[in-house]
């Protein structure tokens, strides 16, 4: 298997913008609580309740950006998960709450904190995970992200939490 | 220096001295999930190799969430559960028995545990003096297999309840008003640790209640000290083996200290959509409701379901108002039936449904049609969380529910106490 260093990946992509507290229910309805076998047919539903027909629009590799506090609410790791089956590239926001944060991690979804207000929707958006900046390239300005915790580098390297605990046979942090 | 409540546990858990900001692999004493988590918490224990649990006797899955099961896909994970539970060992808390965090508190956490669970109010064990967390389905299948889990240790924001509690005025009104202040994303990866003049007044399902919701502010935990009070509760559930003093240190280095007078707190509510969104119920306008939930693991013990007893005895729900109460555990069931408060609840009206979590997560036993409005007990009112993104959620001590639901509107249950 190719080592996915995700230090040294650029990731490219347009900008979905959302705004302050969005919660895991409005990007994981409960309502939907039976798709969670079927997490393919429940990301045609992710983040409906907030921009319906996101999903549609949009592309693999692009991003979603919220304001504070992204992810509050319940612990359910389908809401990233489903993200990342969208085809989201990253989540930005100007604060994760921490089990959001955790979760996305863990499922291999790199979660950022920056400054949002520099970002509008539709802006196409270059993202360097090893230089900890984000290039909008339609707003021709450069946004700086605050560097992952070492251990959430680990494990997103490895390709998630699973990943890295069947690869290492238990923790190696 | 001396330790936060946080520090003192996650040091004793990870066999060194540890302070705010470390981070640390620590041995993990309770590990759960629900029909909600559990499912994806198994496949990804299937996943990296797990057939076992390490810690079988104290590795729960509970069915609680969609109990009794309304559909065949949720009667299914219900099914690879109990599968897996016979399986592997672990316990499991079937159909019936009651929610999560209840049977937890009742049965599971002790003072000076780490507990981690696949549901975001894992905080509520909090309440006994555990260092009690809630985290995705992978976190929690890793605890599972391995019975550990890494954590940085949180800086600890101290929150001191002093002054007195009017009448009228319940815990749940003194955990909105605190998250009013300080903000949905006012303690994110915080702990916070409760303490004050009035801490000896707040009983156990009171302290219950107010840990219970501190991840609404963000927080990672919300913990009180141990004390006569958890000794009393555990004694009372045969478990007063478990018991031992957790405190801070004197000299505890805290981030903030709050200090909340209780004087000034008045019933509170949070209105749509969001928690914070916080306001005294006597500043509302009359805001008609269709539905009245009482229960839940915030408000579903015997002190609330008997406060919204009294208020209801011999009064009937409004005409137009759908009033549900849920007990939060057989025990509370079979309890609150001998004391004669399930009869008065039917006799005024009510729907009295099974020990689980009802209508709070939006898949069951009561989704707010469109434009409705509930007023429930429950710790969360974001859009859509009942099941219906139109419909809008109110939150409230059992008091202001049970007289809200006798006035059809959301009312100060001051008048009738």
């Amino acid at each position: 298997m190719a080592k996915d260093k995700s230090k040294n990946k650029i990731l490219t992509g347009v900008s979905f913008k959302f705004g302050d507290d969005i919660s895991t229910d409005l990007i994981a309805p409960g309502r939907l609580y039976h798709l969670r076998s079927n997490l393919p047919e429940m990301a045609k539903h992710v983040l409906e309740d907030a921009d319906p027909g996101f999903a549609d629009k949009v592309k693999p590799g692009d991003f979603v950006v919220g304001g504070r506090n992204f992810g509050l609410g319940s612990s359910r790791e389908h809401a990233p998960a489903i993200m990342k089956i969208a085809g989201v590239g990253a989540v930005l926001a100007k604060s994760f709450a921490r089990i959001f944060f955790r979760n996305s991690i863990n499922v291999g979804l790199p979660a950022l904190v920056c400054d949002t207000d520099k970002i509008d929707d539709g802006d196409e958006l270059e993202i360097s995970l090893k230089e900890g900046v984000i290039n909008n390239k339609t707003r021709n300005l450069k946004v700086k992200f605050n560097p992952l915790p070492d251990v959430m580098i680990k494990i997103l390297d490895d390709g998630g939490l699973a990943e890295h605990i069947k690869k290492n046979k238990g923790f190696n942090l | 220096m001396g330790k936060t409540i946080s520090e003192k546990i996650i040091s004793e858990h990870a066999g060194r001295e540890l302070k705010a900001g470390d981070i640390a692999v620590v041995d993990v004493d309770v590990i759960m999930s629900h029909d909600g988590t559990g499912p994806l918490a198994v496949s990804q224990l299937k996943k990296m190799g797990f057939s076992m649990v390490r810690k079988p006797e104290k590795s729960i899955f509970f069915i609680d969430h969609a109990s009794p099961s309304p559909r065949k896909e949720l009667s299914n994970f219900h099914k690879g559960l109990r599968d897996f539970a016979s399986q592997s060992g672990a316990k499991l808390s079937d159909v019936g028995e009651g929610i999560c965090h209840q049977i937890l508190v009742e049965s599971y956490a002790c003072p000076g545990d780490i507990i981690i669970g696949a549901d975001s109010h894992t905080c509520t064990s909090g309440a006994l003096g555990a260092f009690a967390t809630g985290m995705g389905s992978t976190d929690t299948a890793v605890g599972y297999a391995l019975a550990k889990t890494w954590l940085m240790v949180p800086r600890t924001i101290k929150v001191n309840f002093n002054g007195k509690i009017n009448k009228g005025v319940f815990a749940k009104d003194l955990i909105i008003y605190l998250i009013g202040k300080i903000t949905s994303d006012g303690a994110t990866y915080r702990a916070l640790e409760f303490g004050g003049e009035i801490i000896d007044e707040l009983n156990i399902d009171d302290r219950f209640t107010i840990s219970n919701m501190a991840v609404e502010a963000g927080a990672k935990t919300g913990i009180f000290p141990s004390d006569d009070i958890t000794r009393e509760y555990l004694k009372n559930h045969g478990r007063e083996n478990c018991f031992r003093k957790i405190f801070a240190d004197k000299d505890a280095e805290y981030e903030k200290v709050i200090d909340i007078n209780c004087s000034v707190i008045e019933p509170m509510v949070s209105q749509p959509h969001t928690v914070d969104n916080a306001l005294p119920v006597s500043s509302l306008e009359k805001i008609k409701i269709n539905q009245v939930f009482i229960g839940t693991c915030t408000n579903g013990r015997l002190s609330d379901l008997r406060i919204a007893a009294s208020i209801l005895k011999g009064k009937k729900a409004a005409s137009g108002v759908r009033l549900i109460v849920i007990p939060a555990s057989r025990e509370i069931y079979i309890k609150a039936l001998k004391e004669g408060l399930l009869e008065t609840f039917i006799e005024s009206g009510a729907v009295v449904q099974p020990p689980g979590c009802g209508p709070c997560v939006g898949i069951h036993q009561g989704v707010p049609g469109d434009g409705e409005v509930c007023l429930s007990t429950q710790n969360r009112n974001f859009k859509g969380r009942m099941g219906n993104p139109d419909s809008f959620i109110y939150l409230g001590s059992p008091a202001t529910a049970a007289w809200s639901s006798i006035k059809g509107y959301i009312a100060d249950p001051r008048e009738v106490l």
